[in-house]
């Protein structure tokens, strides 16, 4: 076999069994193909995020981390998707029973509708909409819905207050997240996640045309990254979880496997979110070298994607929880404006002669404000250790 | 400037990470059924009973006194006295308990049965897999279950036992003369339990007894 089809090989297969339905039903029959393979692989995904993590989490910390179930302790996501299954559901008394049962459904299905716009490879995507980016977005704001259905169906004080912080947190970096990523648009003049990652193929030197190598993708790679963090719950912006001092937060009054969906529902939106970085920053499904193009292009996304939940992994386990009052700050004060000056970053950029002065014009551009703002944040902020009055 | 603090936390984070697959010293933890920490000499988790000589229950050191059943925090001893009478560890005819139970559900591992117990009949085991599945039988422990020979507390605790062997060879000593012309020609068979156990003893005493005092 060729690369080529190796490269195409579940785009051929999906043909050659569309060619066994009748015409009639072809539309359904196409759309369930597509879209079942993305409900196994993700989940799938999911199973060996959460074991990769805990190792990976106590390796850090000089630990072993999980390795008695199965080989080296692979088969732990079974022993832990089991525990929660035979878990009793707990429902509170006085909760909204059906809000309280729609809520983690909501959040896994608003985690999923986000794949139907990511190419995961050469001609494989679901549906290639002319505004994909503007859709995920969208689909992503439905998790805020989600967490307010869980923290307000509860009936419980502790959720609700959970529920609040946690959509002030998701809807305050919700405005850097799409802000980082309109310098894309901006630059390949598409919304389409398709066109997003053909605009980014070819190469110069053996060296892929990805926005991430220009100043402002760089810049704006970065903002995307922390914004994502924060939307997806993560350490160190985990507050609304805060497992270590309010316990859960929203989802505090749920048990078994319903509890498991919202952790599903989690990191599938991380995945996602990850999974758009990957498309609008990093070439999508393209090779980062022009010598490996035989590789088949979904193997490229799922190195990214295992590569960025790496990176997420190490940022966990190694920042501590910011304060709400902090992770406010960030959002408003420091990533807002930097967003925002990416934006002209990227006009001028736009507009200047290709050469050497367009890269220290952009340089510039990214370093004196990130230099300056990070300065003026810094000021009457002085770090000392701390001195106690009475304790001793 | 900002982002170098994150930056150093970062390459220590790494550095753990794989420092811990390269070096075996950074991983402190140790993986319990196949290897086990060392333990303390002090270890103690629930009582048993010491028995002298081969016969667990002829030779067991209780004389039901009843203290430690009184004096237990949370009562979990349970006591009844014999009706006829045996020689105890010193040759003296005594009580023996008929039935002897605790309860290791209830039990704290106080240690109080043990410090007040004068003839050194209990001491602290240090068994602590003793999960089960039948949560009453198996756990309410019966004098069977709870009396481990004076080897096996020799084995656990040696300065301990060796202390209290030292102890129990002198006040032995002191009452020898006077069974030795009346009483042990009555029971013979009785006393061999004691007077055998005797021998076991000495080298361990006596080291005991200088590391007591030194």
């Amino acid at each position: 076999m060729s690369p080529d089809t190796i490269d195409q090989i579940f785009v051929i297969t999906k043909h050659w069994l569309l060619g066994y339905v009748p015409v009639g039903l072809v539309p359904i029959a196409s759309a369930i193909l597509s879209v079942v393979p993305v409900l196994l692989a993700f989940p799938l995904l999911f199973a060996i995020t959460t074991v990769l993590e805990r190792k990976g989490l106590g390796r850090i910390q000089n630990r072993y981390g999980p390795n008695r179930v199965g080989p080296a302790g692979f088969l732990q996501p079974m022993a832990d998707g089991i525990k929660s299954l035979t878990k009793e559901d707990i429902i509170p008394r006085d909760a909204d029973h059906l809000v309280h049962l729609l809520a983690p459904i909501v959040m896994v299905l608003a985690a999923f509708l986000a794949y139907a716009v990511l190419p995961i490879g050469r001609n494989m995507v679901i549906t290639d909409l002319n505004a994909g980016v503007l859709f995920f977005f969208a689909i992503g704001s439905m998790v805020e819905l989600a967490v307010f259905m869980a923290g307000w169906s509860s009936r419980s004080k502790y959720s609700l207050l959970g529920a609040m912080r946690a959509v002030a947190q998701m809807i305050s970096y919700e405005v850097p997240l799409v802000l980082a990523s309109i310098v894309i648009i901006m630059a390949s003049g598409s919304l389409s996640t398709v066109g997003i990652v053909e605009a980014q193929t070819g190469f110069t030197f053996g060296l892929p045309h990805w926005y991430v190598f220009t100043p402002w993708g760089f810049a704006g790679f970065i903002l995307f990254m922390i914004a994502a963090t924060a939307e997806s719950n993560r350490s160190p912006f985990d507050l609304p979880e805060g497992e270590s001092e309010i316990i859960a937060g929203y989802y505090i009054e749920y048990s078994g496997f319903k509890f498991a969906l919202f952790f599903l529902g989690e990191y599938l939106g991380m995945f996602a979110t990850s999974g758009m970085a990957i498309t609008l920053f990093l070439g999508g499904w393209g090779a980062p070298f022009s010598f490996l193009t035989w590789v088949p292009s979904y193997v490229w996304f799922f190195v990214k994607l295992l590569v960025l939940i790496c990176c997420f992994i190490w940022v966990r386990g190694t920042l501590p929880r910011l304060r709400m009052d902090q992770l406010m700050g960030l959002a408003w004060k420091f990533m807002l404006p930097m967003t925002l000056l990416n934006l002209i970053t990227a006009g001028i950029w736009h507009f200047m002669p290709a050469g050497i002065l367009r890269w220290i014009v952009g340089t510039a551009m990214v370093v004196v404000p990130f230099l300056l703002t990070s300065r003026t944040l810094k000021q009457g902020k002085s770090l000392q250790v701390r001195t106690y009055r009475y304790a001793e | 400037m900002v982002g170098v603090g994150i930056l150093k936390g970062l390459t220590e984070t790494a550095l753990n990470f794989f420092g811990s697959y390269v070096r075996k010293d950074r991983l402190t933890t140790i993986q319990f059924p196949e290897e086990r920490a060392p333990r303390i000499e002090a270890t103690r988790n629930f009582p048993f009973l010491v028995y002298d000589g081969d016969d667990p229950m002829a030779g067991l050191r209780c004389v039901s006194c009843f203290i430690c059943e009184k004096e237990c925090p949370p009562k979990c001893i349970l006591i009844d006295k014999s009706t006829d009478k045996k020689p105890d560890a010193t040759g003296k005819p005594q009580f023996y308990p008929a039935q002897f139970q605790i309860d290791i559900s209830v039990c704290m591992s106080c240690q109080i049965c043990v410090e007040v117990c004068p003839f050194d009949a209990i001491k602290m085991d240090t068994t602590f897999e003793l999960s089960t599945q039948d949560r009453f039988d198996d756990l309410l422990w019966p004098k069977q279950r709870l009396a481990k020979s004076n080897e096996y507390y020799h084995e656990i605790h040696p300065t301990e036992a060796a202390a209290v062997d030292a102890e129990l060879a002198a006040a032995r000593a002191k009452a020898a003369p006077k069974p030795a012309a009346a009483a042990a020609p009555a029971s013979t068979p009785a006393t061999a339990a004691p007077a055998s156990a005797a021998p076991v003893t000495p080298a361990p005493e006596t080291d005991a007894v200088k590391g007591s005092t030194t």
